[in-house]
């Protein structure tokens, strides 16, 4: 399959007929989903109304945008317009948005073609894509093998070859640990990169819509269409953002790169282990400093991170109650309208966390979960941005384990929860991260490798990505 | 046994401002239902808040207006709670980091200086409205947002009041106060301005508080007095008769002057604050308020003193005249062209005010305005006219927007002060009243007011007083 950069340059040069392209991958959307069940919704018609604005616009000699022609795939958790938005929960049942996310208005303005709203866990809450009201999604490397959560549908879309980008939002991992599963390029940008406007919130304070995409390059390319300031979000960022795909080719020479030992520890699986050493060997090969660095209160972050993003869902989704849209049940009094409403709503992952959330906010346990929470999430914030003080970037593996059996951890949620453990901390701290495939293990399952950078530096990490990619080929 | 209050006020005053204090939706009040509505403030999901800078700098005047502290660094929470005219499920307030902490509101009552501190003041959202239609043969409730959004500025007071009369002449303050800045209209009936009242009982000389009730749904500065008054006999009859204040909310009835309990299983509240993470910290710089410092007018209680120590106003005097802002603008706009200040207080007080009473356009839509009624009163303060003309030019202006110097002229209404015009009259006046000029060449010289009475009536007041005065002396003195 040609990578986004190629597709582009193909519709561009005319070697490539926009028109036919779109006929047959709408068609193939169908068979994909088949197989993966990794589409929610494929918006056709809207697809074939931005490609016949596309056509005119390449006879016509007006500019083009970066990413024109190329068909994208957005989670199910970001508005479109006049489309059905579900978050894969029942409680959304017939809720069409009247706006966009601010992240689609940037698509379109560059140019891209939505053809479909990926599956995902329920209100992004999950590690597998299991807690989908709409079915679970598989991972085209094994379909008896989660494709990760919560962006998983758009993860096993691009890793299908269905599309070189997705969207996805990445809370505790959500981009990364598909992208790790299914083999391809995720990113969680810096909070405030990326305007949150229209992305239905599950934990404001950590959630972030990030790229997946087949090859690095596409995903810097994804990257720089979608970042930067929105007046419409007050924690977007004011500051402007370097250019990751200028630099993509840069290299690693002199780059400091750190691997903090508390990631190497029991759990992680040894061919996962091999694999990020391995890459810490090509990152020094190719001219990098490699050091280790200490992260002590890693061990914490898990409990912190769920602590906080239950409280603020337990807070997020009460909106969700029946009177305004979405599914109301039928109830003789108010009390039992909401309770019935989000009884029948809501699937079983959510409702834990809603109860977690509620209990850690209520007044009696406040201090004890909440706000401890808080501490440890401004020390391990600290830690962080200290280590990346001394070095430039940290390398870690994304995952503890490859992709698990369906249905492998449903029953035990702590299990779950621990698949997370990697990738937690960067939500924590704000922090850029990336995923990127760095082999595969005994059973062909891909590995992937993180990397973690300062506040808005981007462009190094898709640098350093690049690096693997190239010597993992 | 003698009980006093202990009555503490959360008044809730509608900011000014043209948009919701999270959205650009628009405040105005009265707007077909649900028309004042978007994502955000009807809490679409992924709609995000984005903080109106004009309620921060309405908050900041009245911060610095009541000598509080502004908080550099306020953070936004959310309350939350399910309530079906809450679309988010929660409501943005300011919980343990408010943008204003202390300060104080001070009035005169009877003559005494007192003054009431502030616990804080906090900028939220309002709710929505949640309609229950009567008359219906189904059972249904209707939601009007509008309101979801409107910018509310919370004032908390410490609970230092002691009586209905002081929570009167608080609220009133406070309400001259926001009126002044222009930053709330003031409107109990509208809602722009509401309360709810805090109240316990204990005997005198008692340092420890009793149980307190809640008091809501009180929509005049009367309805609040009657209503503490109400609630705090009520609670000294339970205490007298040996029985305990039950801690209740309750909600008084205007139709009937009674307080009734509400919903007492539902006042259980957890709210589960958290601070907003979609709202960054607001961040206040001393340049900022600096800037607000400077746009800050004089205060209603500064003004009243100022009018009554430079001036020499009486207090009731300066207590009308600072009654709204548009008042006491018009009265000092008044005096720049006539500096007797006693004058143009009366002035205002009896012939603008009874004519400005009920017009719709208010005092700063009456028909002479200010620079003119000065000139008008500068004639009668100078002599050029008699306060009787000028209180008929005053009839005249209403109707004639010229200014007052042409409608002297054209009337004929301009003083007769030429001692060859007036002689003549003069003369005949003497000639008319042969005994009274005997009386007064006999001695009795206060005849003298009654030919002046005479020549004003004979000239329809417009004679200059001075000029007939020394004309009627001189020829009364002359022999025949
Ligand atoms: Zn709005």
């Amino acid at each position: 399959m040609a990578t986004a950069l190629q597709l582009r340059q193909q519709f561009l040069d005319g070697e490539r007929n926009l028109g036919e392209y779109y006929h047959e991958l709408l068609n193939r959307c169908e068979d994909v989903n088949h197989r993966l069940n990794c589409l929610n919704v494929v918006t056709s018609e809207l697809a074939e109304a931005t490609v016949a604005q596309l056509h005119s616009k390449l006879t016509s000699g007006r500019p083009k945008g970066k990413l024109f022609g190329l068909p994208i795939i957005v989670k199910d958790n970001i508005c479109l317009k006049d489309h059905p938005t579900t978050c894969a929960s029942r409680i959304l049942n017939g809720f069409v948005p009247p706006y966009n996310a601010t992240v689609i208005d940037r698509l379109l303005a560059d140019d891209a073609v939505i053809i479909a709203k990926a599956n995902m866990d329920e209100f992004a809450m999950g590690s597998s894509n299991e807690n989908s009201a709409l079915g679970l999604a598989r991972n085209p490397r094994d379909l008896e093998r989660a494709p990760g959560g919560s962006s998983g549908g758009s993860a096993a879309a691009v890793a299908a070859g269905l599309v070189p980008l997705a969207l996805g939002s990445d809370t505790g991992g959500s981009v990364r640990q598909p992208a790790a599963f299914c083999g391809v390029v995720g990113l969680k940008p810096t909070y405030g990169a990326v305007s949150r406007y229209g992305l239905v919130a599950f934990a404001s304070s950590l959630d972030q819509i990030g790229p997946l995409a087949a090859d690095v390059h596409s995903a810097a390319l994804l990257f720089d269409v979608i970042a930067g300031h929105d007046s419409r979000d007050s924690t977007s960022a004011q500051q402007s953002l370097a250019g990751a795909e200028e630099n993509l080719k840069a290299g690693v020479r002199g780059l400091k790169i750190g691997l903090p030992r508390e990631y190497f520890a029991a759990g992680l699986d040894a061919e996962i282990a091999a694999a990020i050493t391995r890459v810490a060997d090509w990152l020094k090969r190719e001219g990098a400093e490699i050091r280790e660095v200490a992260l002590p209160h890693t061990k914490y972050a898990v409990a912190a991170y769920y602590v906080v993003a239950d409280a603020e869902a337990s807070s997020n989704l009460a909106r969700y109650d029946g009177v305004r849209y979405g599914q109301r049940a039928a109830a003789h009094d108010l009390l039992s309208m909401y309770t019935e409403t989000r009884h029948a709503g809501f699937g079983a992952e959510v409702k834990r966390r809603i109860m977690l959330g509620t209990y850690v906010l209520s007044s009696g346990y406040y201090d004890a979960y909440y706000a401890k929470a808080m501490k440890v999430r401004r020390v391990i914030m600290q830690e962080m941005l200290e280590a990346l003080n001394a070095v430039d970037l940290l390398l870690t593996p994304t995952t503890p384990t490859t992709a698990f059996k369906l249905g492998e951890k449903t029953e035990d949620p702590l299990a779950m929860y621990l698949s997370d453990i990697y990738t937690v901390s960067a939500n924590l701290a704000g922090l850029p991260a990336i995923s990127v495939p760095c082999g595969v293990d005994a059973a062909k399952l891909p590995i992937g490798a993180q990397l973690i950078g300062r506040p808005f530096d981007e462009p190094t990490l898709f640098r350093a990505a690049a690096v693997i990619e190239a010597s993992s080929r | 046994m003698n009980f006093e209050a202990v009555i503490g006020l959360e008044v809730h005053a509608q900011l000014l401002t043209k948009s919701k204090i999270f959205c650009g939706c628009s405040t105005t009040f009265g707007q077909r239902p649900n028309s004042a509505a978007c994502p955000v403030c009807l809490g679409l999901p992924g709609a995000l808040p984005v903080l109106n800078r004009e309620a921060v700098n309405m908050a900041v005047k009245m911060i610095l207006a009541v000598d509080g502290s502004v908080g550099m660094t306020s953070v936004f929470a959310r309350k939350n709670y399910f309530y079906p005219d809450l679309p988010k499920g929660y409501q943005i307030s300011q919980f343990d980091r408010p943008i204003g902490i202390g300060g104080r509101i001070a009035f005169e009552d009877n003559g005494v200086r007192k003054q009431i501190r502030l616990t804080r003041i906090h900028l939220e959202e309002d709710a929505g409205k949640s309609l229950h239609p009567e008359g219906h043969s189904e059972d249904f409730t209707r939601i009007d947002v509008n309101r979801c959004g409107v910018p509310l500025m919370e004032i908390v007071s410490e609970p230092e009041i002691r009586s209905p009369r002081e929570a009167y002449l608080y609220l009133h303050a406070l309400k001259q106060i926001v009126e002044h800045l222009g930053i709330c209209d003031g409107n109990m009936e509208e809602g722009s301005l509401r309360c709810d009242a805090n109240v316990s009982i204990r005997p005198v000389g008692e340092t420890k508080l009793g149980t307190k009730t809640e008091v809501k749904n009180l929509n005049s500065i009367r309805g609040v007095e009657k209503a503490l008054r109400y609630e705090i006999d009520r609670q000294i009859a339970i205490v007298s008769s040996g029985d305990r204040v039950e801690q209740q909310t309750l909600l008084y009835s205007d139709a009937d002057g009674r307080c009734y309990p509400m919903r007492s299983k539902e006042e259980s509240h957890d709210y589960r604050y958290l601070p907003d993470p979609d709202l960054v910290p607001l961040q206040l710089t001393p340049n900022w308020i600096a800037t607000v410092q400077r746009e800050l007018p004089e205060l209603p209680l500064n003004r009243q003193d100022r009018y009554v120590h430079d001036l020499a106003l009486p207090r009731y005097d300066a207590e009308v005249l600072t009654s709204s802002p548009g008042l006491a603008l018009y009265f000092e706009e008044t005096l720049a062209a006539c500096p007797d200040a006693k004058l143009v207080a009366n002035w205002i007080m009896t012939e603008v005010l009874a004519r400005v009473k009920g017009n719709a356009a208010g005092i700063a839509g009456f028909a002479v305005e200010p620079a003119r009624l000065g000139r008008l009163l500068e004639m009668i303060r100078s002599k050029a006219i008699t306060g009787k003309i000028g209180k008929e030019l005053f009839e005249c202006m209403l109707a004639d927007a010229r200014p007052v110097e042409a409608i002297v002229a054209e009337k004929g209404l301009a003083p007769i002060a030429d001692s060859s015009d007036l002689g003549g009259l003069i003369d005949k006046v003497i000639a008319d009243h042969p005994k009274e000029v005997a009386r007064y060449r006999a001695g009795q010289t206060k005849l003298l007011a009654f030919f002046v009475g005479q020549v004003m009536r004979a000239t329809g007041g417009r004679a200059d007083p001075a000029v007939t005065n020394e004309l009627l002396r001189s020829k009364l003195a002359q022999s025949e």
